[in-house]
């Protein structure tokens, strides 16, 4: 696509892609400052947008802060983004019907899901959350184990990617490799400098929307601008991960003291894989309705924090919270490589910002890195 | 497959009674096109749905050339389970499947085949036992190796008295504690692995049963020196996809439900036995 043309999209004209976006049907999500945190919702003017509002997160902090900067994309991120419109909280797979035929037989009628999904156009996605969204493709757009019902609201969605121009605390994204530039899997891309947003498209789909604003191209001071504001955003990380195989460090420290230590801080809340955008775990849940003639079989999130997860009858393979900690971060920084060929984490920083006691994934990955322990029976299945 | 929650209607066409707390069902998907339709290997599992209840993961028991019915052995343990032991012939129920990578029963083919099962780890081989008694010319000889805790708890008696009498099949059925009414073996059934006269260059063992058992019984062949890569376990894990989108089936870098439940000794052997996975 033409993502080597960049055109300038003064503020002023934000107005006319929402407008341009409702007449093309789309319903269109994006960010808005609710009760205290950003949340992605929809929209239907531009002063709905957390203009001037910055975050502020630290490990289990998170604040919002109103300032007369005239930015809409100042902030970082909130708990959620994208995630909940591709892989909903919760989710009917089918429902059944009980009905008697005429030998007063019982017959089960199994209807499934329907497959529609609405036009939504999303604005304001960051790199991680395209970089969380591709690992979401590869668990449920897998050939052979397709989601029809994630498909559906994947192929209607419309991407309006932007840039990250600070980093908060907890970011970490530059060091995974996920950000803070968008790369992909963009319709239209902004970057907000000043007064205007610097505007590459990435699919047909997109470059009709831009053409129909009539934008004329950004000169090169202002792709310059562009750029140093990314490039900035990048440099004020100051997390970063072990660069190491991770996955050999923390399966040949199963044994690491640091498991038991970061279990005696973690409540084993949960909050960690609710804000992870990459995380896929759920568990089925059926709801009757009370006159015994109809059944619904749903989806709800679940989290490998939970006694259910690993529950087989009789045992509990995960019965306390070392085991829980050690199976969140061994799958997401380890056995996700074997499962999908890449790491479940997109440094997003989400875990740390919403953990209620401040527990920091980078800092938990160093602490055994710096530290190793390694198991040497385990050392010598993996080297071979 | 399309959509694996695409889940189907069955009829219970056959109830029989194995113990105190096991049964089996034969079902029958009511749409004669889906039923035709459905193809499975032994291994294999099925999501069973109870009207209003839920979902469980159960293994598929009968042969696939038997076209008439499919069947299950189900053990009443809790929530679903309880509720499919009331139901009677004629009753309806869902089913999502067949799921999962089966027995190895093409690797198989020219070798000798050892089974060893634990407790209701003797359902999910019984269609890896059929298939090779009935093709008995493709297969070297064949031991069956069972163990159970109890002798109330042994199951499945007319097919084990079948599979004793067939050519070529040998048959150790063994309880851990002594019982008067006994006249089978007697000691874990691991122990037994140690006396059995082998050609362990030639040798496939499939096993089924609690992880414990298949941890030491993997061990006792290994010592034998049968080859790793030669070993193949059948796994269990909380299961409520079949499809491996729900995460729950993990072991470290496998699912249970779509690259397993049958796996190869060397696939698993990283974290098995170990606790947390
Ligand atoms: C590949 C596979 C094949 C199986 N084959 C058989 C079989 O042939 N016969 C048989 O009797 N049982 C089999 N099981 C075990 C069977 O799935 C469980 O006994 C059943 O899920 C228990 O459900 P429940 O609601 O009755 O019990 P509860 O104890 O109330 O369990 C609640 C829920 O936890 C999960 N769960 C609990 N135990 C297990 C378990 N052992 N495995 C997976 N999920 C579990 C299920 O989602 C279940 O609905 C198999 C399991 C797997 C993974
Ligand atoms: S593990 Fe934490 S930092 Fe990594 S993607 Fe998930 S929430 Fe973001
Ligand atoms: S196992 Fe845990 S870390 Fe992995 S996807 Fe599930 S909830 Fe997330
Ligand atoms: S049962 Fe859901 S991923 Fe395996």
């Amino acid at each position: 696509m033409q993502n080597n043309i960049f055109y300038l999209l003064p503020h002023s004209k934000l107005p006319l892609l929402i407008s341009i976006l409702g007449t093309e049907k789309f319903e269109i999500i994006g960010p808005q400052s609710i009760d205290g945190s950003i949340v992605y919702e929809k929209i239907e003017n531009v002063d709905q947008l957390p203009w001037g509002i910055l975050d502020y997160q630290w490990p289990g902090i998170y604040r919002l802060e109103n300032t007369d900067i005239n930015k809409a994309f100042i902030f970082t991120n909130g708990p959620q983004a994208l995630k909940p419109y591709l892989f909903r909280a919760q989710e009917l797979l089918f429902e059944v019907e009980k009905k008697e035929n005429k030998n007063n037989k019982k017959k089960l009628n199994f209807i499934p899901a329907k497959e529609e999904a609405p036009k939504l156009a999303f604005i304001g996605a960051r790199a991680c959350d395209l970089a969380a969204m591709a690992i979401q493709d590869k668990i449920f757009l897998a050939d052979t184990h397709l989601d029809i019902y994630y498909r559906s609201r994947r192929e209607n969605l419309f991407i309006i990617a932007v840039n990250c121009i600070r980093s908060s605390a907890n970011c970490f994204c530059a060091s995974t490799g996920d950000g803070p530039k968008v790369t992909k899997l963009y319709d239209i891309l902004m970057t907000e400098i000043e007064e205007n947003f610097v505007v590459q498209v990435g699919t047909d789909n997109g470059k009709r929307i831009i053409d129909q604003l009539e934008l004329s191209h950004a000169l090169p001071e202002h792709i310059k601008e562009a750029d140093e504001y990314v490039e900035q955003a990048g440099l004020q990380q100051t997390k970063k991960l072990p660069d190491t195989n991770l996955r050999n460090l923390l399966f040949s420290n199963l044994n690491h003291p640091r498991w038991n230590d970061v279990a005696k801080r973690c409540l084993s809340c949960t909050n960690c894989t609710q804000v992870c955008p990459t995380c896929f775990c759920h568990s089925s849940l059926e709801q009757a309705i009370l006159d015994g003639t109809k059944s619904g079989h749903y989806r709800v999130w679940d989290s490998c924090f939970t006694c259910g997860h690993s529950y087989i009858h009789g045992r509990v393979i995960r019965d306390d919270t070392r085991k829980r900690y050690r199976q969140w971060l061994t799958h997401k920084l380890g056995s996700w490589y074997d499962q999908f060929g890449t790491s479940g984490c997109v440094g997003c920083g989400r875990c740390i910002t919403w953990c209620p006691v401040g527990i920091d994934i980078t800092e938990e990955t160093y602490a055994i890195y710096d530290n190793q322990n390694n198991d040497k029976e385990i050392i010598k299945e993996i080297i071979k | 497959m399309e959509n694996p929650y695409q889940i189907y209607e069955a009829k219970i066409i056959e109830r029989i009674k194995e113990s105190d707390d096991i049964f089996t069902i034969k079902i029958l998907l009511t749409d004669p096109f889906v039923h035709h339709e459905y193809k499975f290997q032994p291994g294999q599992f099925n999501m069973l749905y109870l009207f209003g209840v839920g979902e469980i993961a159960i293994s598929i028991v009968s042969d696939p050339k038997e076209e008439q019915y499919i069947t299950h052995t189900i053990r009443v343990v809790g929530r679903v389970s309880r509720g499919f032991e009331k139901l009677k012939e004629g009753d309806r129920i869902g089913v999502r499947g067949p799921f999962g990578k089966g027995w190895p029963l093409k690797q198989a083919i020219g070798k000798d085949v050892l089974i060893i099962s634990g407790g209701l780890g003797c359902a999910p081989v019984t269609s890896a036992i059929n298939y090779i008694i009935e093709r008995q010319n493709l297969y070297g000889p064949l031991k069956i190796l069972q163990g159970i805790k109890r002798s109330s708890e042994f199951i499945y008696h007319e097919r084990y008295d079948r599979w004793e009498a067939a050519a070529n099949t040998e048959v150790i059925i063994s309880v851990d504690e002594t019982d008067v009414s006994w006249s089978k073996s007697i000691g874990l059934v691991t122990e037994h692995i140690k006396d059995l006269q082998l050609d362990v260059n030639k040798t496939i063992v499939m096993m089924c049963g609690p992880e414990i058992m298949m941890k030491i019984a993997a061990d006792h062949c290994i010592k034998k020196n049968i080859e790793e890569k030669n070993i193949y376990l059948s796994m269990e894990r909380n299961m409520h996809c079949g499809c491996g989108h729900c995460g729950h089936c993990q072991i470290g870098g496998v699912f249970v439900c779509k690259n397993g439940p049958v796996f190869s000794y060397p696939e698993i052997k990283e974290l098995l036995g170990r606790p947390g996975f």
